[in-house]
């Protein structure tokens, strides 16, 4: 079965390499600053202990106080999977894309994007994929309606 | 008939902006539920013998050869399926095969949920179906918008854009539900007069887009 990481340790060993790139962590999860995570997301791509070569999935979620983007990550080589968070604020919802490391985001960022209206910047073709040219709000927010 | 041609001349962005704007004018122009067809209901004064001696070849023509053209939106095809395979076995009815293509075919079965941006090309299909033609609405989705009827992507009920003859209720309905509700559409199908289609038809003539089928 594959084994979760605990989110702590893998917490220093991120500080050790990018300080101030990790902002909170528990034995679940890492919470990333969302403009250092692409490099914590190529150092635990390319980083042999790691492997993290692929992406299971990537959601969006709305917490009211601020916006939030899941990445589950799993190491086929390893057998062993992490999450990884990044939050950023309702007024400004900007997080880098991580399309340039794994190819697998794109749809899914598209339709973050589309839902929940955070733009991933660096996107190669960032546009709407489920709604229609013209439909107005972000229908996944709570705040919709 | 008029029908709502595709445009081929458009690119990526502008094609999407297009698209966008149709679907727009297509929720705004159906916001309310088309009206039932149910004159068959209320039979008029009976028609001479030499009407119902042509009505009569013709029921039973259109009766034992609709040939049905499935549009799979959500899982009641799951129910639509079976229905046509051998257990259930539609032939019996004379609706041999699902047909591929909206030409062949008599009787439009929607089974499942349609949303706004499908909505377009169910009624581009609808259009290009040959008069005479049937709508049979399946499940509480193709019904009313289902669980789904205050959502905002979902047509609540294809009434909205396509005039239906049948309404086959369930979640998904059964098989034999969905064979009764052709049954209820044979029955339908065995009141029509070629009188009123000539009558009908005239009518459209005088109002445009009171009716868009008889």
């Amino acid at each position: 079965m594959t084994k979760a990481l605990v989110g702590q340790s893998i917490a220093e060993q991120i500080a050790k390499h990018i300080p101030q790139a990790v902002v909170e962590a528990n034995d679940a999860w890492v919470v990333i600053k969302p403009d250092l995570l692409l490099q914590v997301v190529q150092f635990l791509k390319a980083t042999p202990g790691f492997d993290f070569n692929y992406l299971n999935c990537v959601t969006g979620v709305d917490y009211l106080d601020y916006l939030e983007v899941v990445y589950h990550l799993t190491s086929l080589e390893r057998n062993h999977s992490l999450v990884l968070k990044v939050r950023c604020s309702r007024e400004k919802p900007e997080v880098p894309s991580v399309v340039s490391v794994w190819c697998g985001a794109d749809l899914q960022e598209r339709e973050i994007f589309d839902l929940l209206g955070i733009t991933f910047v660096g996107h190669p073709n960032l546009k709407r994929i489920f709604m229609w040219e013209g439909f107005k709000g972000y229908p996944l927010r709570r705040d919709y309606l | 008939m008029e029908v709502e041609k595709p445009r081929f001349d458009l690119f990526l962005e502008e094609m999407d902006q297009a698209e966008g704007k149709e679907i727009e004018e297509l929720i705004a122009r159906s916001q309310h539920p088309l009206p039932d067809q149910v004159e068959w209901l209320e039979p008029g004064p009976r028609p001479n013998l030499l009407v119902t001696t042509i009505d009569k070849v013709f029921n039973w023509g259109r009766h034992y050869s609709t040939w049905p053209f499935g549009s799979g939106l959500a899982c009641c095809a799951m129910e639509m399926v079976p229905t046509a395979a051998s257990r259930f076995d539609q032939a019996r009815f004379g609706m041999e095969i699902f047909r591929a293509s909206p030409r062949q075919a008599d009787l439009l079965i929607v089974a499942g949920t349609l949303t706004w941006k499908m909505a377009r090309a169910l009624k581009l299909l609808y259009d290009q179906m040959a008069e005479p033609k049937w709508v049979v609405a399946m499940g509480a989705c193709a019904i009313s918008g289902g669980t789904f009827a205050h959502s905002y992507s979902v047509v609540p009920g294809v009434n909205r854009v396509i005039p239906v003859d049948v309404y086959v209720p369930g979640c998904p309905p059964r098989p034999e539900a969905l064979l009764y509700g052709f049954m209820q559409l044979h029955q339908k199908i065995e009141r029509r007069s070629v009188r009123d289609e000539f009558i009908l038809a005239d009518l459209r003539k005088i109002v445009p887009g009171r009716s868009k089928r008889n």
